[in-house]
């Protein structure tokens, strides 16, 4: 039956298992939504005028650095439509779901969303916050699903580092701000501080989402690999809503035929030159 | 025995649910690790005090819900939940008679192996090693065995479980 799971043949009994369970997740939720409620509802209203007009100061920051976006994001289609590429930007549908706050095994990084299936989740959807990917969706039941957190010891994100392009795998450690890049030859260009965002390989992830921030660099010319470490972008142990992205309306496969389907050997080509980088 | 068989049911599953619910409460950071099986040591109860109604089968049940509550792969759970009702069912005799400290022990080497079950499994899906702290939760759980033994004994008193 271990085996069977496997498989992925025991999804449906375990989705029905999941209904079961709900009202137990639900009831241990309750106490934190109620705080949450009784927090919102009780609160001065010259708390929420302060609120409302930081929310304010900060949409409008927002807006004006949105519009250097769009300008920005026609010119890059524009030059790419020169070259020819294949490449597309499109508005990604997206909902907001909540953590529910149940605990989960403590030597797995996963954590239940209030969402299911009956808001068109899919398995292996992925799961962002305001700074940056968390992970993607594992099992999903009518009203919530499982998702596991890129530091999970059992995942990985294919990455690519901003500056330069170079394109590696990101390994969980199960320590919930680490992240490790066993694949980068010695002689490549990594730096700290360097910003690693989704390359969108592999096709679960969308290109470009920033992922992680390098933190430490080992380079020992004994080695074939340096020791690289990341810290996730995301608050992986603090956010509360998270964002559950769809892909784009007209799913054609944008990066699949750039590299045949296996990301785990596009780590070997060394730097592809600065032409991606701004 | 014969005429009230079947009685109180309800709470044998209200106790399981209790177990379920402590098993997922959020717990601050430095407790998490200390977390003790409370679906298994509630399953160990029942085993040694209603054998003939609370078995092998009651185990996998429970271990299924519980790896679905875990998120863990179906069935680990539900295996070695099983396993260790057997063999409460198979030695309840024994350990009901047994001093305290000696049922202490005997839920603890219970607990840890639920925990090597657990572990094996997990190994076998090529899941790492976790720290040494994973096997904390069966001493907690055996110390907290007298409490639990008492809490659910009056319960099963009050109710006439049996």
């Amino acid at each position: 039956m271990t085996i069977d799971h496997r498989q992925h043949h025991l999804n449906s009994v375990r989705a029905a298992l999941s209904v079961a369970v709900y009202p137990l997740q639900w009831l241990v939720n309750l106490p934190g939504s109620t705080g949450q409620w009784f927090r919102e509802s009780l609160s001065t209203r010259r708390d929420l005028q302060e609120e409302n007009a930081g929310l304010r100061t900060q949409q409008l920051v927002l807006n004006t650095q949105l519009q250097k976006l769009e300008a920005l994001e026609a010119e890059n289609m524009r030059l790419r439509a020169l070259l020819d590429s294949s490449f597309q930007v499109g508005k990604r549908p997206m909902l907001i779901a909540e953590l529910l706050s149940v605990d989960m095994d403590p030597y797995r990084h996963q954590i239940e969303i209030n969402k299911g299936s009956l808001d068109r989740l899919y398995e292996g959807q992925p799961l962002l916050d305001s700074q940056g990917i968390m992970g993607q969706l594992i099992h999903v039941g009518p009203f919530s699903a499982t998702a596991m957190l890129i530091t999970d010891p059992s995942h990985a994100i294919p990455v690519q580092i901003n500056r330069t392009g170079l394109r590696t795998i990101a390994l969980g450690t199960g320590s919930i701000d680490r992240l490790d890049l066993p694949h980068i030859p010695t002689n490549a260009d990594v730096r700290v501080g360097d910003l690693l965002v989704s390359s969108g390989l592999g096709g679960r992830f969308p290109p470009g989402y920033p992922v992680a921030e390098v933190v430490s660099v080992e380079q020992d010319p004994g080695n074939t690999f340096s020791t690289v470490e990341a810290r996730p972008r995301a608050n992986l142990d603090r956010s509360r809503e998270v964002l559950l992205v769809w892909p784009p309306a007209i799913t054609t496969p944008a990066s699949a035929p750039a590299t045949p389907s296996s990301p785990a050997t596009a780590d070997s080509d060394n730097k592809p030159g600065g032409d991606t980088a701004p | 025995m014969n005429l009230t068989r079947h009685h109180g049911g309800i709470f044998i599953v209200l106790s399981f649910a209790a177990a379920m619910l402590l098993t997922i409460v959020p717990l601050p950071d430095g407790l998490r690790p200390l977390r003790p099986d409370w679906v298994t040591l509630t399953l160990i109860f029942w085993c040694l005090v209603l054998p003939y109604r609370i078995s092998v089968g009651s185990g996998f049940v429970a271990g299924l819900l519980l790896d679905t509550l875990n998120g863990t792969l179906l069935g680990e759970h539900a295996l070695s939940l099983s396993l260790i009702a057997y063999l409460c069912v198979r030695l309840h005799q024994r350990i009901r008679v047994y001093p305290m400290w000696q049922q202490v022990l005997m839920v603890m080497v219970f607990l840890t192996l639920h925990q090597l079950l657990t572990l094996w499994i997990d190994s076998v899906i090529g899941r790492p090693m976790p720290s040494p702290s994973y096997w904390l939760p069966p001493l907690v759980g055996g110390l907290l065995w007298p409490v639990i033994y008492q809490l659910l004994t009056s319960l099963r008193i009050n109710f006439s479980i049996q």
